[in-house]
């Protein structure tokens, strides 16, 4: 078990659930990110600033914890051009009709016992697993 | 005021995503290699955020409205559509290749590499031709 992180993760998990926890207290709504985003794609009058802000609050938080050093010292992310863009593109397209993300469905689908959810989860799950098995041991 | 908690709330996710090391790419392939050397870290930060996120929601969602809006915006379709079966497959495929979810994607443009930018806009481009589908 290389770079088994428990505590951070642990710590890190419990964030991101209250995070979504104010969100749906707050604004009442579902804390996917493809789909926050996906509304900024076409900005509806009174729907898009506090998807703007989210947005935004997401890199201060990263930056907020790399100064105060409990981030990773670096990321490592591929070289490679066209597998960030086919990466990326399946990545928006797949989220965009399969109605969210690991957050989306994820945290908060699957913590409603959303069964789409946890169809939608169990599939990304197995195939980005069998994704990695097959490009890392073939 | 929404702005500000919504704000607010991206600002703690961004931490969690952070402190949980999510916004390594190399850290979820790593968890997402399971016939390798495997690094089960994000099954404790989707514990985690499930434990906490389905208690609260227990006593949100028993109220008749959140604290800023009139309304919940959940999710009405219950039924396991193609879109969905397809929609998570093709996303899987995408996380798998890169490591890269919407969340952690946008986080990580805290590291200021290029490549993170290029993901995010096929990203974007990916999203706008799928709402249309």
């Amino acid at each position: 078990m290389e770079g088994f992180t428990p505590i951070s993760s642990l710590l890190g998990g419990l964030l991101i659930g209250l995070a979504a926890a104010l969100f749906m207290g707050f604004l009442g709504r579902i804390c996917g990110v493809s789909g926050i985003l996906s509304g900024l794609m076409a900005p509806v009058k009174g729907d898009w600033d506090w998807r703007l802000t989210f947005i935004i609050g997401l890199v201060l938080g990263a930056l907020a914890a790399r100064g105060l050093n409990i981030a990773p010292e670096e990321i490592t992310l591929s070289p490679s051009l066209p597998l960030l863009i086919i990466g990326g593109l399946l990545v928006g397209l797949g989220t965009a009709v399969g109605s969210g993300c690991t957050s989306g469905h994820g945290v908060c689908g699957m913590s409603r016992f959303s069964l789409r959810s946890l169809v939608a989860t169990l599939i990304f799950m197995g195939v980005a697993v069998a994704t990695v098995t097959v490009v890392r041991h073939f | 005021m929404k702005s500000l908690s919504s704000l607010a709330c991206g600002i703690i996710f961004g931490l969690g995503l952070a402190v949980s090391g999510m916004i390594n790419p190399a850290k979820v392939l790593a968890f997402l290699d399971l016939f390798g050397d495997w690094d089960p870290s994000l099954l404790l930060v989707m514990g985690g955020a499930m434990a906490v996120t389905a208690l609260s929601y227990r006593f949100i969602l028993r109220r008749p409205m959140p604290l800023l809006d009139g309304a919940f915006h959940i999710p009405e379709k219950t039924g396991i559509d193609r879109r969905l079966v397809i929609g998570a497959g093709l996303f899987g495929l995408g996380w798998g290749l890169v490591g890269l979810c919407p969340g952690p994607a946008v986080a990580s443009l805290a590291y200021g590499e290029s490549g993170t930018v290029i993901f995010i806009i096929a990203l974007l481009a990916g999203l706008a031709v799928g709402r249309r589908l």
